[in-house]
């Protein structure tokens, strides 16, 4: 064998290794929520059993309104994300192009923000929502949401506009564009691939949050998909929902899936190329 | 249509550098103006200072009459081209021309006229909706000047927008702006380091240095009547020799021998006070010698005036149309002006023989010059120029 053949199959093999190590889990999860109530112990891990969807039926059917934590998970998130990047674009912007006083301290406290334990401010904010009126509702899920993936769509950004030239924005500035026009017509489409990056991080951390969910909301009214999970219950007082809960963890990986594939097209570095002799 | 008159402009950055100072020059309308100087000179800041880009700290700026100084730039009509083309990467080609004229609400038909009318000029008609990506670097500068060109402007401002193109492009590009400054008839301002560049495209030559304006004048009166060594030394490829000389009465010591200057030499010297007293008194100047000015004895004739002298010639490289010869002379000019010029032209820490300065003399390829021999040459003393050595100025200028 060559060199470089050689070379090639150490490379497979060690991919294969990592792949089984990571999709494991996911495919037990998956062969689970196939399996018949009875099979469910029968520790193999394909379904032998023989398959079915009755798990996927009683989620979306049963007494558990599985659906409407769907609803709130994508509602939430997508909000949340929505602000996030708006934001996060505006003052990552700012960042990149200007210079002025306190730029350095704002990153600072942009990362110390992000590193911030969840944990310890959600005690306090429990207490803080509920004299508000903000416990259990949309808003009080998107604004820490908002709050804590800032700072990551905000580092994700600058880096992308700092790559960004110059001269695109003043040759924008000469044809005639106000700032916010090059800023809309230039420099955001071309900055669309951090973008995503960034949008598709905030999501998923909204996403698969599960203590803010689980502490600041009580009941159906804002509670989302990782919270929900913990409030199935069995059939019967022995009976562990165990089908129900991998049947629901699959759904919710979906929409996940689905975003990743289809923005990741778009997450192709390269935008840019063409714009200056480089 | 448009003149345009900068008037004491500097430019100041917070930290106290003074990229421009006190800068006057005054451009007529549909003149096409070279700003020219080794990097650092300011040529670029003074452009974007036209522009609108970067702020004007002092002075006026005044185009087609008015003070645009807080203007910005899009309500000056001015269009630039950059030196790396900035075109809008996710546009096409059509988009990336159309673009100011879509901001100016330029109704969708008429858009594309002009568009389609840039790209006839251009060339670019083939290459309307691709993407400038997939252009090369020619179409990319091309569509750089047709975004300039749909816009009508009144000024054309130009970034070293040749620089880069590779050397044979550059040249047919040079000939190509010519043709559209000509067909357009628009003022333009075009910024370049290149000394070819310059003397080649422009109507007028203004040379920098250090922030400050040296010579504004045509490319001929640049080349023969430069006010000081820095735009002698600049301005001609090969560049002009320098060599420490010696003025005693009428006659100058050269290198290569003493010369009586010529009356035409000898009055300007007095008219610029740089003469020595009606013949009296010695002082020491730079020699400046165009390549030019020197040619074998066998090709120039036994009637030819001028000094003539022996000596040895180092390198001989042949161009076919002429020779250019390099040999070395006794002496070396120690002058800030032309330490400047080394430096710009990565030569400054060259080894360099001691006490000894390297000449070039471009002779015509008739010339029985062999490199490593001894040839006779001479020297056309009628076209000599006498510098100042402290500082610098043109003793002989007109």
């Amino acid at each position: 064998m060559s060199h470089a053949g050689r070379e090639r199959a150490v490379w497979t093999i060690g991919l294969f290794f990592v792949l089984a190590f990571a999709l494991i889990p996911v495919l037990w999860l998956l062969s689970l929520s196939l399996k018949q109530t009875p099979d469910l112990t029968d520790t193999k891990f394909l379904p032998t059993g023989g398959i079915t969807f009755d798990n996927y039926s009683q989620i979306f059917s049963g007494d558990i309104p599985f659906p409407k934590y769907l609803v709130n998970s994508i509602g939430i998130a997508l909000i949340a994300t929505l602000i996030s990047i708006t934001l996060g674009a505006m003052c990552a912007y700012a960042l990149a192009r200007l210079d002025f006083p306190g730029k350095r301290i704002i990153l600072a406290v942009a990362l110390a923000i992000a590193m911030f334990p969840p944990i310890s401010v959600v005690g306090p904010l429990f207490d803080m929502w509920r004299n508000i009126g903000l416990f259990d509702t949309w808003q009080g899920l998107v604004i820490p949401y908002m709050t804590f993936t800032l700072p990551l769509a905000i580092y994700t950004l600058a880096a992308f506009f700092r790559e960004i030239p110059w001269e695109l924005e003043q040759a924008a500035q000469i044809d005639g564009a106000t700032p916010f026009q090059a800023f809309r017509q230039v420099i955001v489409p071309l900055a669309a691939p951090g973008t995503f990056t960034a949008a598709i991080l905030v999501f998923i951390f909204a996403w698969n949050d599960f203590i803010f969910a689980i502490t600041l909301t009580s009941t159906d009214k804002a509670r989302t998909v990782p919270a929900g999970l913990s409030f199935f219950s069995g059939g019967s007082q022995f009976e562990t929902p165990v089908g129900a809960i991998a049947a629901a963890s699959v759904v919710v990986t979906i929409p996940i899936i689905i975003m990743v594939l289809i923005f990741q097209r778009r997450i192709v570095a390269g935008l840019t190329s063409g714009a200056v002799k480089g | 249509m448009a003149d345009i008159a900068l008037q004491h402009v500097t430019k100041r950055y917070p930290d106290g550098f003074e990229a421009v100072k006190d800068m006057d020059l005054d451009i007529r309308d549909g003149e096409f103006m070279i700003l020219v100087g080794p990097s650092g000179c300011g040529k670029s800041t003074a452009l974007r200072m036209i522009a609108g880009l970067e702020d004007i700290s002092e002075g006026e700026l005044v185009i087609g009459g008015d003070v645009v100084n807080d203007k910005a730039p899009k309500d000056r009509d001015i269009a630039m081209v950059f030196q790396n083309y900035a075109l809008y990467p996710h546009m096409t080609v059509r988009e990336n021309m159309g673009f100011a004229l879509k901001l100016a609400k330029v109704d969708k038909g008429e858009i594309d006229r002009k568009v389609q009318e840039a790209s006839k000029i251009l060339d670019l008609d083939q290459h309307l909706d691709r993407k400038p990506a997939n252009l090369s670097g020619g179409q990319r500068q091309r569509v750089a000047m047709g975004r300039a060109i749909v816009r009508d402007p009144s000024v054309f401002l130009m970034d070293e927008p040749l620089s880069n193109l590779d050397a044979k492009l550059r040249v047919q590009m040079r000939t190509e702006v010519s043709r559209i400054q000509e067909r357009l008839g628009t003022t333009m301002v075009y910024v370049t380091h290149d000394q070819t560049e310059a003397m080649t495209l422009g109507d007028r030559v203004a040379v920098m240095r250090g922030g400050v304006l040296q010579q504004v004048d045509t490319p001929k009166e640049l080349y023969e009547n430069p006010q000081n060594l820095f735009v002698a030394g600049f301005i001609g490829s090969p560049a002009m020799n320098f060599m420490p000389a010696r003025l005693e009465g009428h006659v100058v010591k050269l290198p290569f021998g003493d010369a009586e200057l010529p009356e035409e030499i000898r009055r300007r010297l007095e008219g610029s006070g740089g003469g020595n007293g009606g013949g009296r008194g010695a002082r020491d100047v730079i020699a400046g010698v165009r390549p030019e000015h020197f040619e074998a004895a066998n090709v120039a004739g036994p009637d030819h005036g001028g000094i003539r002298f022996r000596t040895k010639i180092d390198v001989l490289e042949s161009m076919g149309s002429e020779f250019y010869a390099y040999f070395t002379v006794e002496g070396q000019t120690s002058s800030d002006q032309l330490a400047e010029l080394a430096e710009d032209a990565g030569m400054a820490d060259l080894p360099g023989a001691e006490d000894a300065s390297q000449v070039v003399a471009r002779l015509s390829p008739e010339a029985d010059a062999r490199q490593g021999a001894e040839v006779d040459l001479v020297l056309d003393t009628t076209r000599l120029l006498l510098f100042d050595p402290t500082d610098g100025r043109n003793l002989t200028a007109r």
